[in-house]
Formats: C-alpha cells, structure tokens, sequence
C-alpha cells in the first residue's frame, strides 16, 4: 500500500488554480473525435428532452447538462468502470458518459419500465448498479454524506492502491454552502476516504450567483478547514477535465487522499427546462453563445487538424439519428401499471405491510 | 433463559452481530473510548478495534448519511444517535434518503441499516431532551419502526434489524435500560411488524408501546388483582408496520380501548390505533377509544411540571375506571 501518511499536519498545500492544457499534445485524433461524440450526443440528448418535456412526453422537475458537456466527458473518462457515481439532479449525460445505453435514460424520464430506475424516480433520479451510477438526487446536498458513506464502505475492505474503487461525488456550486457538505469533508478528511468531489462551477445556484451564496467563490479552496486539497479547471476543456480527474482519482486510489475539483462552465440555458432565465441580460445570453463548449472544442478539432468538418459532419448525423431511435425507444415503451405499487416497498417482506390503495378498507377480510 | 438488564439484552446483542457477520459495524458518537452515552457499547471498541466501533464526530447529518452510502455498498451499520431528539438534524438523510432509496431508484439498490436511538421523558432532561417523536418516522413509507418494551424484545428485534435489508428505526427509551426481564440465550430473533398480547384479559383493551407497554402491564396486573378487572394488554412493538389485526382482534373480545402512549396526544399513535379501531371494530365497541398522552407543552424540567405532564399508571388506571364506568361494568 502506498503510504496514506501524506502528513497530515501540511496545510492542502494541492490547492491551486490549474491552468487548461491547451494544445492537444499526443492525444490521439480517434479519441478526440470520440470525445466530440460524446458531447454532441449529450447535447442532442439534452435538446430533445427539451422538446420532449415541452410535448408533456416528461414530467416533473428536469434540469439539463446544456454547456457543461466537455466537463461530463472529461471528468467520466478518466473514472473507471469499478468506481462508483453519486450526482445531483442535473445527470443526464453523466448516466450517458457512463455508458449506460441513452434509450434507458430518455425511458426513465419519459416514466416507463425500461428506465433505468423503473419508471420511478424520473429525470433527477437516475440509477443503474451495472454502471456504478448510485443515484442522481434531488434533495440539494443529499448524495453528498450517502457517497461520502460509500467511500467508507470501500475503505473498510481494505487498503487503497492502484486496483482499488473510488468514489465520486458530484455537487454543483451552490450546494457548496450546505451543511452536509461540510460534515461530509470532514468525515473524509479524518478517515481519510477514497473520495472526490467535483463541484461543477456553472457560476449559479438557480439565479443566484456564486459569489452572492459563498464566502469563499474560489470553491477548490473550501476543503481548507478540513485540510482537504483542491484544483480548479477549466470545464470547458474536456482534456483538462479528464486529466486534472485522473490526478484526483490516483490520489483516492493509490494515497486515500480525498479531494475537490472544481470544473468552471457556463449553464446554457435556465435552471431547469422551465426557467426562461429572465434574470440574464441579452448580453449575457449572447456571451453564453460564445463559449459554447461544442463550438470551442469542434474549432480546435478542426483547427488542430484532429478532424475536418466532413468527419465532424458525418458524427453529428450519427448521434442525431442515435437520438432519434432513443426518443422513439422511450416512447414506445410500456408504463408501469398501478399493480406495481407495492413491488419496492420493502427489500425484506415484512409481516402487515401496508397495501392499502386510497379508499381501501383499513383491515383485511 | 436468563434475566438481564434492557442495557445488557442491547450489549449482547450487538456484541453476537459483530461476530456473526464481518459486514456489521457501529458507528456513532463516543461509543468507542466513551463506551456511549448509556454504555450501550461498553468493551466493544476494545474487542473489535476501531474499524468496526467507529466514533463519528458530532455530525448526524453526516454520519447518517454515510450509514446509509456504506449500507448502499453491502455493509450493515447499526448507527447509534445519541437520543432521538438529535435524530432531527439527520431528518433529511432518514426521511429523504434511507427510506428513498431502495424505491425510488426501481429496487435497484437495499439500504440495510439500523439506527438506534433512545427516546423517552421523565429524567428531567427539559424539552429539547425528551421528545417521543417516533411517529414522525413512523409516518414514513420505507422505513420500519421498532419500539421494544423489553429485554427480550430488545435482543430479539435488534437482531430482526440488524438482519434486515431495511433501513430500520430502532427505539429504545432512557427509562428501560435498568429494567430486567428474561432473555432467551442463544441466537432469537423476533419478527419485525407482529405486536404482542403480553397479557391475556377480556374486559378492556390497553394498547402501549416501548416504556410506556411497560407501564400498561403492571397496571393491568393490578387490575386483575386489586379488582377482578381483566384487562388485555397489546404491545404493539413494530409501529411501521402496524399490525392493525391483533388490536381490532382484541377490542373485538373486550369492547373497550385505551390507549397508552409517552408522545403528545394530537396526531399521535394513539390517533392510529383509534381509528384503526373504530374502523376495524365499530360493532363491539361499548365505549369511545380513550388516549392517555403527554399534554402538549414542551417537556418542562422541574419535577412537578415534568411528572404532570407525562402521562402515568394513575392517569391510565382513571381513563380506565371511566371508561369500565361509562359502560356500567361493576367492579
Ligand atoms: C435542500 C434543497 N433546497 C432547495 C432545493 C431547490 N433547488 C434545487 S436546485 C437548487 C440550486 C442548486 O444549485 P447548484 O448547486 O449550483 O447546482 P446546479 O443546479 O447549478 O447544477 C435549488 C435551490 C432543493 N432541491 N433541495
Ligand atoms: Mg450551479
């Protein structure tokens, strides 16, 4: 085991603004291209659920990764198959980058049995254990102590090293301020878990801004009090992002070090599918436009020579098809029948469990 | 069969856990060097080491939560709250987490864990210290809820939770650590949402739960004696799940009811069990189901405040004469 005794008397002398990486340096074309894929898939992904909540085909509450795509499929890379995934509600294209099969999250928002949570929990609550995506959550601050409680769980098996699981908790900005974050920081400093947290930046709650909610808006330094490390990154940059996670990771893994990574990124449209965002200015809305993480990371392909607009051309007619059939999948899949209500109540059968529909006489024949 | 403390049928009982099965561990505050507040965990830290009898910071919020994450990932906490009244600031990893999580994401993942806490009046703890707010998660779909009145119920449902894939609200009362009674050896598990008729009558019903099904016995026992009263005392034990049939079974014999129970009277467990009953039992009812409840203050701490406000064998014995009398039953 690598020696986790990275003295713990130092100050998180880690904590430091990194810079983006900014050319592509020996990165394959192939696995750039792939990246772009990915973020277009997500985009469309997103677009559609759009459309779709606006045809009443989803319901509820349903927030979009829109401008915070380089971040997913920089941060989802780097993790391995066996780590596991705690998120907020905004995860989407987390599920996808994931690698579970889009049609099965397009299912759950839509609220059918081919979701990947069944048909219940619906776009906040995304779930699969193939994946190791342990749950989006919709309580602000909620996933942070359960994920903080799954590190513990993998540290209580053994000691880290390069074959070890870690976790990932994702948190957006102004979940920062929330007292289970801070409990959860500590508890990971003093047992030293093999966790990170990546606050991902979009620069607001959901029309305040970040430097309105936090003391302290340089969220990479808010593990200071526990002596926890911290790295901000450009999460326009999904190079940038797959590295700076992978150096969070190997210190989870290898040094049971838990960290923060703070990803930097511009929320494209309002708060949730329903929020006109009436709280930016035209200028604002048009300066968004500009820093669209797609057309950034599509004019370095092309200007770096890693694609032509042919290849770039024929990707997004792929993905646009791929989006259809799973817009179709969703929609062609059964709902859940009311017989199905009790199925999850308990996972031990329990004597006298209630089964009572509304109405239903209170004791049994 | 031998007879031991409330205190020590808890001890033993977490002590066997560990050493049956390597994925159970404690967690909570000081019940390592400290040995807890109520030396719940005396002489764990020192037989299954750190790792296993882990001391949280105070954070319930927190250590709740990550209960629930290690749970999520296959190990079975038993978390110890120090009271329940601490237990509200962990509400949101209890409420919308633990009894969430294993409906809402389709089944995918079981959350077995057990939290332990005490509740319970009448140590002159004041208000904040006090509370019998067991309800609050008994309303709760997802949660199970077990409120042991002895030392055999509490070695046998903690063994129940601790096994179960549930997340499991375990409710024990300062009052019943001292008290003795006997606890069957070796391995016994009693079934989580069963009640128990701890004595047999067919005059009157008492409905009771945790101390308070404590107090209900001594006082039908005296009833019986003192007066030729023959009340049936039902235990409720499991309030999530209810077992609704073995009190409208009761009433049914007896036609009477009431209830005793230490939490506030207004939309308590006792409101419940009265409707479960007039539902249930309407036709043999002889009279309206009676509740004895704490009045509805925040605990005081001087002792006459305190004694006046908690609900008590005297205060049941007069609910239970009126209720005989409005009946014209002779005594
Ligand atoms: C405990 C709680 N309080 C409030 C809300 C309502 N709410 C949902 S999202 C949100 C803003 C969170 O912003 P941030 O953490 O920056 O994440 P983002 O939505 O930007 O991804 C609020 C206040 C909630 N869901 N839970
Ligand atoms: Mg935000």
């Amino acid at each position: 085991m690598p020696p986790a005794q990275k003295k713990s008397a130092a100050p998180a002398k880690k904590t430091s603004a990194a810079k983006a990486s900014s050319g592509f340096g020996g990165e394959s074309p192939e696995q750039l291209r792939a990246y772009y894929r990915e973020m277009q898939l997500i985009r469309r992904f997103e677009e559609r659920s759009a459309e779709m909540y606006q045809r009443a085909k989803i319901g509820g509450y349903c927030h979009l990764n829109l401008g915070e795509e380089a971040t997913v499929v920089g941060l989802m890379s780097a993790m391995a198959p066996r780590d596991y995934l705690f998120t907020t509600y905004r995860e989407h294209g987390y599920a996808i980058a994931r690698g579970i099969e889009p049609g099965r999250v397009m299912a759950e928002l839509f609220g059918r049995t081919t979701g990947v949570s069944k048909g219940w929990g619906g776009s906040m609550h995304l779930f699969d254990v193939e994946a190791r995506l342990l749950g989006g959550y919709g309580i602000v601050g909620g996933q942070i102590p359960p994920a903080t409680g799954a590190a513990l769980a993998i540290a209580y098996r053994g000691p880290g090293g390069p074959d070890t699981e870690v976790v990932v908790c994702q948190l957006g900005d102004a979940t920062t301020n929330i007292g289970a974050w801070h409990e959860s920081l500590n508890l990971a400093a003093i047992w030293k878990l093999p966790i990170v947290y990546v606050v991902i930046n979009n620069r607001l709650g959901m029309g305040t801004p970040v430097e309105k909610a936090a003391g302290e808006p340089d969220l990479y330094k808010r593990g200071c009090a526990y002596r926890i490390p911290g790295v901000r990154v450009d999460g326009n940059d999904p190079i940038a992002c797959r590295d700076a996670m992978k150096e969070a990771l190997r210190l989870a893994r290898e040094e049971r070090q838990p960290s923060i990574l703070e990803a930097v990124s511009w929320r494209l449209r309002g708060h949730s599918v329903v929020d006109p965002a009436k709280y930016r200015s035209k200028e604002e809305v048009q300066r968004l436009h500009d820093l669209d993480p797609l057309t950034a990371y599509r004019k370095r392909l092309i200007d770096t020579g890693a694609a032509d607009a042919a290849q770039l051309a024929a990707i997004d007619d792929e993905v646009e098809a791929q989006v259809s059939a799973v817009v179709e999948f969703a929609d062609n899949s059964p709902h859940p029948t009311p017989d199905q209500l009790f199925a999850h109540a308990y996972a031990t059968p329990v004597a006298n469990a209630p089964r009572e529909l509304p109405g239903d006489p209170l004791l049994r024949a | 069969m031998a007879v031991i403390t409330y205190r020590q049928a808890l001890h033993d009982t977490l002590r066997s856990e560990l050493i049956r099965d390597p994925n159970v561990f404690l967690m909570g505050e000081e019940i390592g060097v400290f040995e807890g507040s109520y030396k719940i965990t005396a002489g764990l830290l020192t037989e299954f080491g750190p790792e296993r009898v882990r001391d949280t910071p105070i954070a319930e919020e927190g250590f709740v939560g990550a209960a629930i994450g290690a749970a999520m990932l296959g190990l079975r906490p038993v978390v110890e709250i120090m009271t329940i009244n601490f237990s509200i600031l962990a509400m949101d990893q209890i409420v919308n987490h633990a009894a969430k999580i294993h409906a809402m994401f389709g089944g995918q993942s079981k959350v077995p864990m057990v939290i332990r806490t005490p509740g319970g009046g009448g140590q002159q703890l004041a208000a904040t210290h006090s509370q019998n707010i067991e309800v609050w998660y008994a309303h709760v779909p997802g949660l199970k809820v077990v409120v042991p009145a002895t030392p055999a119920d509490a070695k046998g449902l903690l063994a129940a939770s601790i096994r179960d894939d549930d997340p499991v609200m375990f409710i024990e009362n300062l009052a019943l650590y001292n008290t003795k009674g006997n606890v069957p050896d070796g391995d016994y598990v009693t079934e989580i949402g069963k009640a128990a008729v701890t004595k047999e009558g067919t005059d009157i019903t008492i409905v009771s739960y945790s101390r308070m099904a404590a107090v209900a016995l001594d006082v039908a026992k005296r009833l019986q004696d003192d007066e030729g009263v023959s009340a049936e005392v039902v235990d409720l034990r499991s309030l999530r799940p209810l077992d609704r049939a073995t009190i409208v079974n009761s009433v049914k014999k007896t036609g009477r009811a009431v209830v005793l129970e230490e939490d506030w009277l207004s939309y308590g467990v006792g409101a419940e069990i009265a409707a479960t009953i007039q539902e249930g039992a309407f036709d043999y009812l002889d009279a309206p189901v009676r509740r004895v409840a704490a009045a509805e203050v925040p605990l005081p701490y001087a002792k006459p405040l305190e004694l006046a406000a908690l609900p008590d064998a005297t205060a049941l014995v007069k609910v239970i004469h009126e209720t005989l009398d409005a009946t014209r039953f002779r005594r």
